[in-house]
């Protein structure tokens, strides 16, 4: 038996889909469960640890067993549920956690060994002997462990992550989230309807109960209709809302493009909204529990509920015959659709003493046994059968801050404690309001209360509905025999495993679960923990409450990593910064390199060159011999005035600067209140009132947010204003003998050593257009940087290069500015490494005492201006043909490489074209007088041992007489 | 003055371009000069006076102000973004700092900035996918600072349906993508 008449199913349509291989057809409206259903395939997975033959046993999202791996090729997805997946022409599905088939599967094995799979069988087993772990026992556990696979190939489809505001957010739209939805849209509210179904109505689909007059299905459907109409109300089917944050914040996973082949072009196939609420309303239901028998697992018994689904919704019937086993009146439901369908139905009314004892049938269910209240025994042949325990709130979301829920005797069932969330209130089912009547009754007042909150009126119209009492005994599971009642379908874990755990003394829930994995993996025990915990009430004689509850954390069910990446992947991961040369760089063939989220060229290779290193010593002795040109935009600049803009600086700065004149530009030392070094740079002085400082690449936001402090928070009597112009300005370094003569041919303005001197600034024009000039060095040599506005700075590039073509001037890149500093003996980040002191750098003169400075006093202190402190060196080796490594640190000859002989180490390492060898800085104990002494530099990881003698960290020009040249 | 410089837009064009993605237009302006301004401490009474005599608008929190010449936005407390013309107002700090003297501090931003004019039908539908500010909410007039991509943004809200973003103009591609690929995501 299949298809039976009714539904909520287009049948003027045909979906084609494959399971295992094998076609079948389905229409819109269907899931792959139901569909396969209707195709009378009830056999449609394994079981995790026993390979036992399972069939779906929900119809939702709590699915715990018909877990499926969804598409081919890189869209392959393990693990996802049958009862929840959207049938779409051409699906292919395969079952999973099976060898070689699904209904020969050689793992099953496992099953007949069960005695020796008890729960924590592990914990046992692989103790001995110990050395069995890495080598076989691990590897074995890691193979037979997962359900599905991966295809290990890049996922071809994009998720996006966004971002949602409202008043209101319903999660559910059942009868009460519906209700709620009504109510507040009415009202003129914002609001947010949230549902992880494809259809909106929750229950009602799936009922032949009536609302007002008409159907609950209809009735559902033309709510949806008035909703959809709202302008200030978003409906988001397909949207599951997974988790509850703080401060209202909600996330949700609205599957786009799930229900297609694959996603439109540019279209996301996920997206993660995180929505900001004023409030909030659960209405996500409630969820069904089985009562566990023996062989309770098999092919075609399912909750009696979702029976009843799928007859009503997708017109399918799992079976002729039927029995249907229930300890509530909701049970009865399921009796009455059934039959009304014309199929033959059993009751097995557990309130009157009537049980299911065991079932039969191999791959799929043939037969109960029913042991009636009078103790006699019978076997009927049934294909399906539902079984009803009750209903417990789907109450996930509420206890997300760790609110624990609350028994609650009436319907045997947990429900969320009041409050449990901030901003959040529960209605209907999820509530534990289980009538219909309950479930519209409660969506709207809490919706009224909600929007109460905001100042809007908002009117209740409660349609007529059934207000029936679940009338519900407890029965958790059947005593009787030896065999195994299930529990937890997915872990397969029994009634006996609980015993067991009792048994070995892991009573409290927490402790359940991790010794028999209860409510674990996928489906997170939504059909099992409390029946786990039922059983475990029994055995130790306590109430349901007294042995606990389990909280929930998000996310409500599986989420794909992919959508909690969103867009930022691979090129997308970070945004990108490029400098004004970048275009020209690129043309140049240049090779560039990240700095924080820029990129700079770091060499620019000529024809002919196959190493770095040609490149490279070529651009520094180029520059060193006639002209070098660099991009340096990407040193931060920040804009400094006001009246008291030198008094300022004098205080963020150790060195002087009030009296600096205007149109010079002075190095600058900055500390950190702790006295270590926290940045260093020009700063140049373009007016009476008005400084423009500049700052190490990486340190430019640090520098701004700590200025910002200084000026908004230590000192706002102070005339200040401050702000970033990093990117306003194209800045180019030109440095070498030419470099004058090079810039003279483009600057308007006479930039002689006389008008122009060392350490000069002012404001120019470069062919008519306005341009800042700044007569500072990095590199040791005569030296400007020159700076127009950004738009200008691609022709700006161009423009030095070509009137550098008769000097021969080359364009450097990072690499060569790393070695022309380190010749020079410039701090750079390796020797700024948060650790470290003006003093350690050689430039303790500079911290003035004069003035009160940040870091001033605590520079001061004992241990850092200890005589035998680190202090900056140039290192170079004995024999010049051997080469230095960063990192390695300082021995003395013949000393071991431990721990008490480390003299310091080197900072940064390279090699000098200049002087034909490695050069290094370092910082060495008491370096300031070893010059000449003889070390050994070792790098036990490099494994180097190299002779190198303490010189001056000058290695070019120590006397500075380029640079003013 | 032979050779005057030539200028490059922050996608790397000659002239600014214009993307049309179904209802949704993205075009790279550079028409316009930006400066910053903050009040002198102890002259903000001087400022607004001398701002309103100079049309220039001093608008509060969180907002855009328009005027026939300048438009302004809200920086920081006492503290703005002035926009004007770029034809006529390419050297910006030059004019404006006349006409305030010493009593606030001024200084250019026009290239530090990317800015992508977006007009859409449904612009809160694009942007909810790229930041964390409710543009249902906001109405016209609405300016303020946010983030898009890791970057830091000033969203603008010009009319019903035109934004306008500012971005930093080194990142102008990453933010022109995010701004395209949400296009595309979206309509």
């Amino acid at each position: 038996m299949s298809r039976i008449s009714g539904g909520q199913i287009d049948r003027s349509k045909t979906l084609r889909f494959s399971f295992d291989g094998v076609s079948y057809t389905g229409h819109p409206g269907d899931t792959l469960a139901s569909a396969l259903l209707a195709n009378n395939v009830r056999l449609m997975g394994r079981s995790f640890k026993y390979h036992r033959p399972r069939g779906v046993i929900s119809a939702g999202s709590e699915e715990p067993n018909a877990i499926v791996e969804l598409r081919s090729g890189a869209r392959q997805e393990p693990n996802t549920r049958a009862t929840v997946i959207e049938l779409f022409d051409g699906l292919q599905a395969q079952s999973q956690n099976r060898w070689p088939s699904l209904k020969f599967d050689a793992m099953a094995i496992n099953d007949r060994l069960s005695p020796f799979f008890a729960a924590g069988f592990y914990y046992k087993t692989f103790m001995w002997p110990a050395a069995f772990w890495e080598k076989i026992y691990e590897p074995i556990i890691r193979r037979a462990a997962g359900l599905g696979s991966l295809s290990k190939q890049d996922d071809p489809d994009t998720y996006d992550k966004g971002f949602l505001h409202c008043d209101l957010l319903i999660i559910g739209a059942g009868p009460a989230g519906l209700s709620a939805a009504l109510t507040a849209g009415r009202a003129g509210a914002r609001v947010i309807l949230a549902d992880e179904d494809f259809r909106m109505g929750g229950r009602l689909n799936a009922e032949t109960l009536e609302i007002g007059g008409a159907s609950g299905a209809d009735w559902a459907a033309k709510t949806v209709l008035e909703l959809g109409s709202m302008p200030n109300v978003r409906l988001m089917p397909r949207s599951t809302v997974m988790g509850a944050f703080d401060h209202g914040i909600y996330g949700a996973v609205e599957r786009v493009s799930d229900h297609l082949a694959e996603p439109l072009p540019g279209k996301p196939r996920q997206t993660l909204w995180r929505i900001y609420t004023k409030h909030a309303i659960l209405a996500a239901g409630a969820t069904e529990r089985p009562i566990a028998f023996e062989n309770n697992d098999r092919p075609g018994i399912m909750l009696a509920g979702a029976l009843r689904a799928y007859a009503n919704r997708w017109g399918v019937a799992v079976g002729e015959k039927v029995a249907v086993f229930t300890n509530n009146d909701d049970g009865l439901r399921t009796v009455a659709d059934l039959k009304a369908k014309g199929l033959d139905v059993t009751l097995i009314d557990a309130r009157k003493g009537d049980e299911i004892i065991d079932s039969a049938g191999r791959l799929g269910l043939k037969s109960i046994t029913i042991r009636r209240a009078n103790g006699q025994t019978e076997t009927l042949h049934v294909t399906a059968l539902g079984v009803s325990g009750g209903w417990n709130p789907s109450l996930n979301i509420a206890s997300n801050h760790r609110g624990r829920p609350i028994w609650d005797d009436q319907i045997a069932a947990f429900i969320p404690a009041p409050e449990s969330i901030a901003g959040l209130t529960c209605a209907g089912a999820a509530a534990g309001a289980m009538s219909t009547h309950a479930a519209l009754t409660t969506g709207a007042n809490h919706a009224i209360a909600a929007l109460a909150d905001l100042g809007l009126n908002a009117i209740a119209d409660i349609p007529q509905a059934e207000d029936a009492p679940l009338n519900l005994t407890p029965a958790w599971y059947v005593h009787s025999g030896k065999g195994r009642a299930w529990v937890d379908q997915q872990n397969d874990v029994t009634v006996k495993d609980v015993k067991l755990a009792k048994q070995e003394g892991f009573v409290s829930v927490e402790h359940l679960k991790r010794y028999t994995t209860l409510g674990m993996a996928t489906d997170q025990g939504k059909t099992s923990n409390v029946l786990g915990l039922a059983v475990m009430a029994e055995l130790t004689g306590k109430s349901i409450p007294e042995t606990g509850t389990t909280i929930y954390r998000p996310p409500y069910t599986p989420v794909a990593m992919g959508v909690l990446g969103g867009r930022a992947r691979g090129h997308d991961f970070k945004p990108i910064r490029q400098t004004p040369s970048h275009k020209w760089a690129t043309e140049q063939g240049a090779i560039f390199v990240e700095v924080g989220y820029w990129l700079r060229a770091q060499w620019l290779p000529r024809a002919g060159e196959t190493t770095w290193r040609q490149s490279v010593d070529r651009e520094v002795l180029q520059t060193r011999k006639s002209a070098g040109i660099c991009d340096v935009t990407t040193l931060g600049k920040i804009d400094i005035q006001g009246t008291d803009a030198g008094l300022f600086l004098d205080r963020v700065y150790a060195n002087t600067f009030g009296s600096l004149a205007v149109g010079k530009v002075r190095y600058g030392l900055m500390l950190r209140e702790d006295g270590m070094v926290m940045d260093d740079g020009t700063t140049a002085r373009l007016g009476q009132n008005e400084y423009v400082m500049t700052t190490t690449t990486a340190n430019a936001v640090p520098v701004f947010r700590h200025l910002e402090y200084c000026r908004q928070v230590l000192w706002p009597d102070l005339d200040v204003q401050l702000i970033s112009t990093t990117e306003a300005w194209a800045q180019y370094s030109v440095a070498g003998p030419n470099a004058r003569k090079l810039l003279e041919k483009l600057v308007d303005q006479d930039i002689s050593d006389a008008a122009f001197p060392y350490m000069a600034c002012g404001a120019i024009t470069v062919q008519g257009t306005r341009a800042r000039l700044f007569r500072i060095s990095f590199s040791g040599e005569l030296a400007y940087e020159i700076a127009v506005p950004t738009r200008y700075g691609d022709a700006m590039i161009r423009a030095l290069v070509e009137a550098g073509r008769e000097f021969d001037a080359v364009v450097y890149g990072t690499e060569a500015l790393g070695v022309m500093r380190v010749e020079k003996g410039h701090v750079a980040g390796n020797e700024l490494n948060g650790q470290s002191s003006a003093l350690n750098m050689g430039l303790g003169k500079m911290v003035s005492r004069k003035k009160d400075s940040i870091g001033m006093v605590l520079s001061q202190r004992e241990g850092m201006t200890a005589p035998n402190g680190y202090r900056l060196v140039g290192v170079k080796p004995v024999n010049p043909s051997e080469t230095l490594t960063a990192g390695a640190h300082f021995l003395a000859k013949g000393a071991a490489a431990l721990a008490e002989n480390d003299g310091g180490w080197l900072t940064s390492v390279v090699y000098s074209p200049h002087l034909g060898h490695s050069i290094a800085l370092g910082y060495l104990k008491s370096g300031d007088n070893r010059k000449g002494e003889r070390l050994r530099s070792v790098n036990l990881l490099a494994n180097t041992d190299v002779e190198v003698e303490i010189v001056s960290p000058h290695f070019v020009d120590p006397e500075g007489e380029r640079l003013r040249g | 003055m032979a050779n005057p410089l030539k200028s490059l837009t922050p996608l790397g064009h000659d002239a600014p371009i214009t993307e049309t993605i179904g209802a949704v237009t993205i075009t790279e302006n550079t028409g316009t000069a930006l400066a910053s301004l903050a009040a002198r401490l102890g002259y903000e009474v001087e400022v607004a006076s001398i701002a309103q005599t100079a049309a220039i608008p001093l608008p509060g929190p969180g907002r855009i102000e328009f005027a026939e010449t300048y438009a302004a936005i809200w920086l920081g407390p006492e503290q703005w973004m002035i926009e004007a013309p770029f034809a006529t107002h390419e050297d910006i700090t030059a004019i404006l700092k006349p006409i305030f003297t010493e009593t606030a501090s001024i200084t250019e931003q026009t290239d530090a900035w990317v800015r992508f004019d977006i007009t859409a039908p449904d612009l809160p539908a694009l942007f909810e996918r790229l930041f964390n500010y409710d543009l249902r909410r906001a109405g016209v007039g609405a300016a303020t600072r946010t983030v898009i991509d890791h970057l830091g943004c000033y969203v603008i809200r010009r009319a019903d349906t035109e934004v306008s973003i500012l971005g930093p103009r080194s990142s102008a591609h990453s933010l022109h993508h995010a701004l395209t690929t949400a296009a595309k995501a979206t309509f």
